[in-house]
């Protein structure tokens, strides 16, 4: 590893919460964009399932 | 030249089935996953804990490993839709158009994603989140023109014009990926020249620019997988009742 301890790689000679909060945003974002996805695809398929069900 | 040399390939005219699609885009859709996940992690631990600090920028420098592949990705996102978009019109491919509309949400997303990390970036770095620099407008301008394409596709329920409605923006808002691309070089501009290109020798040592490559292309596979994800959902709504859906596993859970 780069940082000596695990305090200097959160501090990162104060330039942590700019690196930190970065890498946050950039995953969240992200996961929240596939999060979306697979729930709609999960809603359409459940649209789907009860149209069969009806119609059965 | 003959008729036939202007004959796309097979493929080409499978793509635009919706059966065909959503075959393929299901075997496809888990190794996204898998490669973007991994990808991604590798790179960011990495870039985060391995990687040397720059000699000029310290630390900071690290957040080039999330925003250049964000600045990357939003821009080829919006060629990607404005390609889609364009088969959709010529070839009258519905599919076209689904794929298109995929690539608003997440498109907007990458270009936030590098607004916001490069105003962050700019404090410690220039001394402020925000500068009318050419390079940051245009790429404001580029956000703008996603949620501009993503309000007029909810502002019209009518699929298929909404659908030719994106086409026809995103073809004509790709004037402004040039515009962004180049703005550093036309303009005196406080942001830097690009450092990463695929196709030259990288400037920065291996240990600094491999975990750049492997967010680059982390946030590539991760976008396909997004797109792929949004395209089938699509499929599923407008195909409802098609007797290849109903019998398939994924209704029938066989």
């Amino acid at each position: 590893m780069y940082f000596e301890s695990l305090e200097a790689l959160l501090n990162m000679a104060g330039h942590g919460p700019y690196v930190w909060s970065c890498y946050g945003l950039f995953f969240a974002l992200l996961g929240i964009n596939v999060w979306h996805a697979k729930r709609q695809q999960l809603k359409a398929l459940k649209q789907v399932k009860a149209f069969v069900r009806r119609n059965s | 030249m003959t008729e036939s040399s202007w004959r796309m390939p097979r493929w080409f005219h499978q793509m635009g089935s919706p059966k065909w699609f959503y075959g393929f885009a299901g075997i496809l859709q888990p190794w996204f996953a898998i490669a973007a996940l991994g990808l991604l992690t590798w790179g960011a631990v990495w870039g985060l804990a391995f990687a040397p600090a720059d000699y000029q920028q310290g630390n900071s420098f690290r957040i080039m490993y999330v925003h250049v592949p964000a600045a990357i990705l939003s821009q080829s996102i919006f060629l990607g839709m404005a390609v889609a978009g364009a088969v959709g019109l010529v070839w009258k491919m519905k599919v076209a158009f689904m794929v298109a509309r995929s690539c608003i949400a997440i498109g907007a997303t990458f270009t936030a994603i590098a607004l916001v990390t490069g105003a962050i970036w700019g404090k410690p770095t220039w001394g402020a989140y925000w500068v009318w620099d050419a390079r940051l407008t245009s790429t404001l301008v580029l956000f703008f023109l996603y949620a501009g394409i993503m309000a007029l596709n909810q502002a019209i329920s009518e699929r298929h014009i909404a659908g030719k409605a994106t086409a026809i923006l995103a073809i004509v808002g790709t004037i402004n990926i040039p515009i962004i691309k180049y703005s550093v070089e036309w303009w005196n501009t406080l942001h830097q020249s690009s450092s990463f290109t695929l196709t030259a020798k990288p400037s920065m040592p291996a240990d600094m620019y491999l975990p750049l490559l492997l967010t680059v292309l982390g946030s590539y596979c991760l976008f396909a997988l997004v797109v792929l994800m949004r395209t089938r959902s699509q499929i599923v709504q407008s195909q409802s009742g098609a007797s290849w859906l109903m019998q398939h596993r994924d209704i029938t859970g066989a």
